[in-house]
C-alpha cells in the first residue's frame, strides 16, 4: 500500500517537473495549473504514503536513505509550494520540481529495507533534528534553485543578450530576496537542527561530538551559511556572489546529506542503512 | 441590407502634406458630426482624426450616394482650396461591409499604427466615440462595432505580447531597469547632463513610480529647468560621485568628450554602497562612462547602441506578436458578420412577440370583465397563465429563427414565419418595430457601459 502511494506521488512530481518546464519556455496558464496540481497530488499521496509508514514502523519514515530522500523530496515540494502561495513566483517551480524528482529517483533506485524499530529512533530530539534539518535543507534548495536563475539572469543582462528565458525569469532583486528569505530562515532552522543533532547524540553515544565524518561535514556546511550570512549582514554581499554561496552551500548540503551516508562509515549510518 | 462601409486616409496612404492638412484640421473646432442631420443616406456615423489618420465609419443603405455625400463632408472638414478633389481621392481608401470591420479592429488594435503596438490610438477611438455619443450619430450597428472594437484591442493587448516589447530607447531602458531592481518605486534616479533623451527617459521613470530624482548639469539653469519639472533636486556637477553612494540609477547625457565616470570612481564607491545595484544608462555620444565599469558586480551599464540593439531586438518581437494579433482581428471580424447576420431576423422576432402579446391583452380584457368578483391574487394568477402559455407557445418558433439567422437561407425562414403569423410590418427596416430594436439594443449599450 505504502508502495502504492509512493510510486503515485514519484509520478505526480514527474508530471509537476515536465509541465513546470514546459512552462518555463511557454506562459501558458493551464499548463502551470496542470503541473501544480500534479505536485499538490504527489505531495497529498506522499503524505499518507509517510503516515502509515511511519504508524506502521512506529517512529518517523526516515530511518533508511530510501525513506531520507523520499521525506526530503517531500519537505522541498511542501516548501516550494508555501512559498509559492506566500510570493506567487512561478517559474521557481520550473527550478525547484525537477529537484524533487531527482531525489525521488534516486530515493527509489535505494533498497527500501525496513530497520527493526529501536528506542533508539523515538526520541524526541530525533524528530526535531530531522524535521528541522530537512526543512532547513528544503530552503536552501530554494535558494539555490534562485541562486540558479540570478545567474542566469544576471548574464542576460550583464552581456546583453536577450536570448529566450529573459523575459520569463523574474528582476534580479526578487531573485535575491529570496535568496536572502531563505537563507535568514534556513540558517535558524539549521542550527536549531544541528543543536538537536548534539543533543541527541550526547544521550546515545555519550559524547555530543564523535569526530564522526557526518558531523565535520555538517560543520563545514553550517560554516559555509555561517559566512554566506555574516557577509550578507555585515559587508552586504549579494547579487551573483550570494547566488554563488547559496549554489555551492547547497552542494556541500548534498555532500553531507548523501555522500557520507553512501561512502563513509560511520556511527551515523546506523540511521541509513 | 444595409451597409457598414469605411473611408479614410492614414500615414501609408495619404502623402505628408495632406496630412498637414489633417492636423490642421485636428486642431479646429468644428466636429464634422455637427453635420450629421444634413447628411439623407447616412444612417449612422462615426468620425476618427487623429494626426496619422481621417477614419469615417458609416452605415447606408444605397453605397455611392453615402459615399459621395460623405466625401464631401470630408472636404468641408478640410476645408482647403490647397488640396484638389483627386489629391484627396487618390489619398482614400474605401473598405465595405466585413473588410470595414476588420480595418476598424486592425487600428484599434493598433495594427495599423506608424508604431505597431503602441497604445493611445485605442483612448483616441474611445474619445472619438464619446463624441458619436454626445451628437447621437451611433446607434445599435455602429455602438456594437464600435464596443467590440474596444474588446478586440483588450484582447489582442492580453493575448499577445505586442504591448510587452518597448520599442523607443528611452522606454526600453526602464524595461531594463525593471528587470533589475523589479518595482522602480522608491528607487533613486540620478541625470546627468540635461540633454533631450535623458528628459524623455526622465519623464519614463517618473511615470514608472520613481520619485526621488536628482539633476546635475554643468549650466545650473539647464539643471534648475529640469529640476522644477521633475520636482527634483539639483547637485553640483563635481558632487555627482557623492550621490553615487545612494543613487540606484544613473542617467548620463552630457557632450562631454571625456568620461564623466571612470571604472574606478564606481568600483571605489560599491562598498559604501553595500553593493546594492547600480545601473547606468548612458546615452551620451561620445560615451560619459567607461566600459569596463560594467565589469564590476552588481553594475549595470547600458550605453546607446545597446539600448539600440534590445530595440531591434523588439521591433522583429512585436512583429512576430502582431501576425497573432492579425489571427485574433480576422477571427472577431467574422463573429461580428455572424452578429450582423441575425440582426436581419430580430424585427420578425419582435413583431412575432407583439402580435401575441396584443392577442394575450385583448382576451385577458375580455375575460376580466365577464369576471368581476375576481381577487387581485386570481387575476395575477391567470396574468401569469397566459403570459407563460404566450412566452412558452413562442419559444420554440423563436430560437428556431435565431438558429437560422446565421444561415444564408434566412430570409426563406422570415418570409414563412411572416406568412404563417401574418405580420404585416416584419422585415422591413426602419419600420416601428426596427425602431424598438434600436432602443432595446441602446438600452442594453448604455447599461452595459455604466457597468
Amino acid at each position: 500500500m505504502v508502495t502504492v502511494f509512493f510510486v503515485v506521488a514519484t509520478i505526480c512530481y514527474c508530471v509537476g517537473a515536465v509541465g513546470y518546464l514546459i512552462y518555463l519556455f511557454r506562459d501558458w496558464e493551464p499548463i502551470h495549473r496542470a503541473a501544480l496540481g500534479a505536485l499538490i497530488g504527489g505531495a497529498l499521496a506522499q503524505t499518507v504514503a509517510i503516515i502509515s509508514q511511519s504508524y506502521h514502523v512506529g517512529h518517523l519514515a526516515v530511518a533508511n536513505s530510501h525513506e531520507a530522500l523520499a521525506f526530503f523530496a517531500w519537505i522541498l515540494v511542501i516548501t516550494y509550494l508555501f512559498v509559492q502561495l506566500c510570493i506567487n513566483l512561478r517559474i521557481l517551480g520550473s527550478f525547484v520540481s525537477p529537484l524533487a524528482v531527482v531525489f525521488m529517483l534516486t530515493a527509489s533506485l535505494l533498497p527500501a529495507k525496513t530497520i527493526p524499530t529501536t528506542t533508539v529512533f523515538q526520541s524526541i530530539w530525533m524528530v526535531l533534528h530531522v524535521v528541522t534539518l530537512f526543512l532547513a535543507n528544503a530552503l536552501f534548495a530554494l535558494a539555490f534553485s534562485a541562486g540558479i536563475m540570478y545567474l542566469l539572469q544576471e548574464r542576460h543582462i550583464k552581456r546583453k543578450n536577450f536570448s529566450f528565458l529573459y523575459p520569463r525569469l523574474p528582476s534580479l532583486e526578487r531573485l535575491d530576496s529570496i535568496n536572502y528569505f531563505c537563507l535568514i530562515t534556513g540558517f535558524p532552522l539549521m542550527t536549531i537542527g544541528l543543536v538537536a543533532g548534539f543533543a541527541y547524540a550526547g544521550t546515545v553515544w555519550r559524547s555530543p561530538w564523535n569526530w564522526d565524518p557526518k558531523e565535520i561535514f555538517a560543520l563545514i556546511t553550517w560554516f559555509i551559511y555561517a559566512i554566506l550570512l555574516h557577509e550578507r549582514l555585515a559587508v552586504g554581499w549579494r547579487g551573483r556572489r550570494a547566488a554563488w554561496l547559496a549554489i555551492f552551500g547547497f552542494s556541500a548540503i548534498l555532500i553531507t546529506f548523501l555522500g557520507v551516508n553512501l561512502f563513509f562509515e560511520g556511527h551515523h549510518t546506523v540511521f541509513v542503512r | 441590407m444595409g451597409h457598414i462601409v469605411l473611408l479614410g486616409m492614414n500615414h501609408k496612404t495619404a502623402p505628408v502634406e495632406i496630412r498637414e492638412q489633417l492636423a490642421v484640421a485636428c486642431a479646429s473646432q468644428a466636429n464634422p458630426l455637427q453635420l450629421f442631420p444634413y447628411l439623407r443616406h447616412v444612417q449612422e456615423l462615426f468620425f476618427l482624426s487623429t494626426c496619422n489618420r481621417v477614419e469615417i465609419l458609416f452605415t447606408c443603405l444605397s453605397l455611392d450616394e453615402a459615399t459621395q455625400e460623405i466625401k464631401a463632408l470630408l472636404r468641408t472638414h478640410l476645408g482647403t482650396p490647397q488640396i484638389s478633389a483627386a489629391e484627396l481621392e487618390a489619398g482614400l481608401y474605401v473598405h465595405r461591409d466585413e473588410q470595414a470591420v476588420r480595418h476598424l479592429f486592425r487600428v484599434s488594435a493598433s495594427l495599423d499604427s506608424m508604431v505597431v503596438g503602441e497604445p493611445q490610438i485605442l483612448g483616441q477611438i474611445k474619445a472619438a466615440y464619446r463624441e458619436a455619443i454626445t451628437y447621437r450619430t451611433v446607434r445599435v450597428i455602429l455602438n456594437r462595432l464600435l464596443h467590440k472594437a474596444f474588446s478586440v484591442a483588450k484582447r489582442v493587448r492580453s493575448d499577445t505580447m505586442i504591448g510587452c516589447y518597448a520599442v523607443s530607447i528611452s522606454y526600453a531602458a526602464v524595461e531594463l531597469a525593471r528587470k533589475i531592481f523589479g518595482e522602480l518605486e522608491g528607487k533613486k534616479v540620478l541625470v546627468i547632463g540635461a540633454g533631450e533623451m535623458a528628459e524623455l527617459a526622465a519623464e519614463h521613470f517618473l511615470a514608472q513610480g520613481v520619485r526621488h530624482m536628482a539633476v546635475a548639469n554643468r549650466t545650473l539653469e539647464r539643471a534648475m529647468a529640469l529640476s522644477q519639472r521633475f520636482k527634483a533636486k539639483t547637485v553640483p556637477f563635481d558632487h555627482i560621485l557623492d550621490e553615487l553612494k545612494d543613487v540606484d540609477i544613473v542617467l548620463t547625457s552630457t557632450g562631454s568628450p571625456m568620461p564623466v565616470l571612470t571604472f574606478q570612481d564606481v568600483k571605489s564607491r560599491m562598498r559604501r554602497r553595500r553593493n546594492k545595484p547600480l545601473f547606468f544608462i548612458d546615452i551620451a555620444v561620445p560615451r560619459d562612462i567607461e566600459q569596463r565599469v560594467n565589469e564590476i558586480d552588481n553594475v549595470y551599464l547600458y550605453d546607446i547602441d545597446d539600448l539600440q540593439g534590445v530595440v531591434e531586438l523588439n521591433r522583429t518581437e512585436r512583429r512576430k506578436e502582431a501576425e497573432r494579433a492579425e489571427h485574433i482581428v480576422w477571427e472577431e471580424a467574422l463573429k461580428f458578420q455572424e452578429w450582423l447576420r441575425t440582426l436581419d431576423v430580430v424585427p420578425t422576432i419582435i413583431a412575432l412577440r407583439e402580435k401575441a402579446e396584443t392577442i394575450r391583452r385583448n382576451e385577458m380584457r375580455k375575460t376580466l370583465a365577464q369576471l368581476p368578483g375576481l381577487a387581485d391574487r386570481e387575476r395575477q394568477a391567470i396574468e401569469v397563465l397566459t403570459e407563460s402559455i404566450v412566452g412558452k407557445l413562442l419559444h420554440d418558433p423563436i430560437m428556431f429563427l435565431k438558429k437560422k439567422a446565421t444561415r444564408d437561407s434566412k430570409q426563406i425562414f422570415v418570409d414563412h414565419t411572416q406568412q404563417l403569423f401574418n405580420l404585416t410590418d416584419g422585415n422591413r427596416p426602419h419600420s416601428s418595430a426596427l425602431t424598438e430594436v434600436l432602443a432595446n439594443v441602446k438600452k442594453d449599450n448604455e447599461n452595459s457601459q455604466q457597468k
